[in-house]
């Protein structure tokens, strides 16, 4: 990992850890971003944390780009000794695979796709060399996922699956972008998976919809009345498969009020993580099932 | 209730000067995209710069006012009318109960910034009047206007009176071409040198996907990329990254073909390679871009972009000076 930086513009300084996606090229970009709040440098307005980089901008009236970069690199040097250890929550996200609504989207802007002939998750599926759709499900949500970034609009998780490299699936993106994706549609794009948000435009292959919302500028769903938007950096996701009936359930859930996402606080340490990738992902699940 | 919206116009919004401090949830700063207007406009009505404000985009909204008001309209040469007769731009005038606010067809420029004395009175939302339209966020309903739509205006501190006008000097329109000036950076290094110079060298025009999101220009060759193996969760075109964020004028420029400039309701990253960064004093220019305006992208430094910032805030301090006294 090299860590190379760059003025974007005079009002931000673009910061990228390594240009290859990893956990640990992550855990550094986080590291740094929280570095550069707690030291309250004058004239910062935006820290973000992105995959494996990030970017700050700031008020060149009250900080020159050149000071503004120095500070980084010199709060780099602190960031490469933090613990990679994390206090954060796990997320039980139900999907529905192979629902209606993205495959109906998907049949409109087939044009656009590599393999027109078969379904995103075909596709997906017979290029990460998986059987078929069942086990293409077994294979996306049989292991947690890291949320490495929120953007792209506003609340939409990147997340980041939790198995070895050999084991990620990755996919391209739609040649040309679509114009439509359906809202709350589990996506997956290069090695990251995304929940969109909101309804609009997107690129990245679509597998299934989840009934959970994850953004409410009206802040009137219980769990969003605090904060309109549900994600953030760090975050633990697993997927729970549902069918129709479950998913309309849930949809009805939401609209009445009662639906609580299933949740637990956890501490995640990458070191742990690294030394049984499978174990460690047990044990995470164990606490997300109470145990 | 104070604004009665008879017709909308093409695309109008209410915004301030913007949201910052959640563009790391994806939720983008907003605000007028033409900020030295929208601060102008303010000026001339006795307003707090950052009141809430119409932006009008290419043709404007038909308003009735239900109170007495004092407005003024700068940015775009979009020349108002009160009750059909045509107003001076960049100058305060007076709106009386009853009388409609309409306007004549565009002129110059692309976006007018419509100031009543009071401001704009929509709820604050994180901090900021400003309307998101792809998060429904802020501003009347998270949208922009519609028929029928009624907005209340703020009380009025009594500053401002009629007839005050930005003097025609210190307006600021882009010229033609219009020129852009850049920092190059963030993924330069991608790009081949010959690529890079033909990116300053050639004539570029303003696409029809042209919005508050960003600005897509066409008419320049493709660029070339330096060869790599992709890097792991980049994705297999030459044109991608791993998703990273997007700094606000940041170019880019997918598949090496459209460059796209990101505006004001900017999406706050994504997987597309970077070419460089507008500055910050030229942002304002970008608003008042009509599709296929002749662009450049002029390159330059770090202390050129500083200078440049210098300038324009020289230039609002001479405005503040000729409107406030």
């Amino acid at each position: 990992m090299t860590t190379r930086y760059s003025y974007g513009g005079d009002e931000h300084i673009f910061v990228e850890v390594d240009e290859e996606m990893s956990l640990e090229a992550f855990f550094k970009s986080l590291s740094m971003t929280t570095a550069v709040r707690e030291s309250k440098i004058k004239g910062v307005t935006e820290i973000c944390p992105a995959n494996a980089s990030f970017q700050i901008k700031f008020d060149p009236d009250r900080i020159s780009p050149e000071d503004m970069l120095a500070e980084l690199k010199r709060l780099e040097v602190s960031a490469e000794k933090a613990e990679s250890s994390i206090k954060t929550r796990i997320i039980e996200i139900p999907v529905f695979y192979n629902d209606p609504w993205t495959r109906e989207t998907l049949m409109r802007f087939r044009e656009r796709h590599q393999d027109p002939k078969s379904t995103d998750i075909e596709y997906a599926a017979r290029i990460n060399n998986i059987g078929g759709v069942e086990d293409f499900v077994k294979a996306h949500s049989g292991a947690p996922w890291f949320v490495s970034m929120v953007g792209f609009v506003a609340g939409l998780p990147f997340l980041y699956q939790m198995v070895d490299r050999a084991r990620q699936i990755e996919v391209p993106k739609y040649l040309r972008p679509r114009t439509d994706t359906p809202k709350l549609t589990v996506g997956h794009g290069g090695c990251f998976g995304c929940i969109y948000s909101v309804r609009g435009a997107g690129g990245y292959q679509m597998f299934g919809i989840t009934p959970m919302p994850i953004y409410d500028p009206k802040q009137e769903i219980g769990y969003l009345k605090e904060f309109m938007v549900f994600f953030r950096p760090g975050d633990i996701v697993k997927w729970k498969p549902i069918d129709r009936a479950a998913y309309d359930a849930a949809v009805a859930d939401v609209e009445a009020g009662r639906f609580a996402p299933r949740m637990r606080d956890v501490t995640f340490s990458l070191d742990e993580f690294h030394k049984d990738i499978d174990g460690y992902n047990h044990k995470l699940e164990g606490v997300l099932n109470g145990n | 209730m104070a604004i009665k919206v008879i017709a909308p116009g093409l695309a109008t919004t209410v915004q301030d000067l913007g949201r910052p401090g959640y563009y790391h949830l994806g939720i983008p700063l907003s605000g007028g995209m033409d900020r030295f207007a929208l601060r102008a406009a303010n000026m001339l009505v006795g307003n707090d710069e950052g009141a809430a404000v119409l932006e009008a985009v290419f043709m404007g909204p038909e308003l009735e006012l239900t109170a007495d008001a004092l407005v003024a309209v700068a940015g775009a040469e979009l020349p108002p009318k009160v009750d059909g007769a045509v107003q001076p731009t960049w100058s305060s005038f007076r709106v009386k109960s009853g009388q409609v606010l309409s306007f004549d067809f565009l002129k110059a420029g692309a976006r007018a910034y419509i100031a009543v004395a009071g401001g704009i009175d929509v709820s604050v939302v994180l901090g900021s009047r400003s309307t998101y339209g792809l998060g429904a966020l802020g501003g009347h309903e998270g949208r922009s206007l519609k028929a029928g739509d009624q907005l209340a205006i703020g009380r009025a501190a009594g500053a401002g009176k009629e007839g005050r006008t930005v003097p025609q000097a210190l307006r600021r329109l882009p010229g033609n071409p219009a020129e852009l000036r850049t920092v190059p950076g963030l993924y330069w290094h991608r790009v081949t040198d010959e690529s890079g110079r033909h990116f300053f060298e050639d004539a570029w025009k303003v696409a029809l996907e042209a919005d508050r999101i960003g600005y897509r220009f066409k008419g320049g060759r493709a660029l070339e990329f330096v060869p790599r193996k992709q890097p792991f969760g980049a994705g297999s075109d030459p044109s991608n990254i791993v998703d990273a964020c997007y700094p606000y004028g940041s170019i880019q420029v997918p598949g090496g073909t459209e460059p796209i400039v990101l505006h004001r309701d900017a999406v706050s990253g994504g997987g597309y390679f970077m070419v460089g960064t507008v500055i910050s004093a030229d942002m304002d220019l970008i608003g008042q871009l009509q599709p296929h305006t002749p662009t450049k992208f002029v390159k330059v430094d770090v202390p050129t972009a500083l200078t440049a910032r210098h300038d324009r805030a020289a230039l609002l301090a001479k405005v503040r000076a000729a409107v406030v006294g």
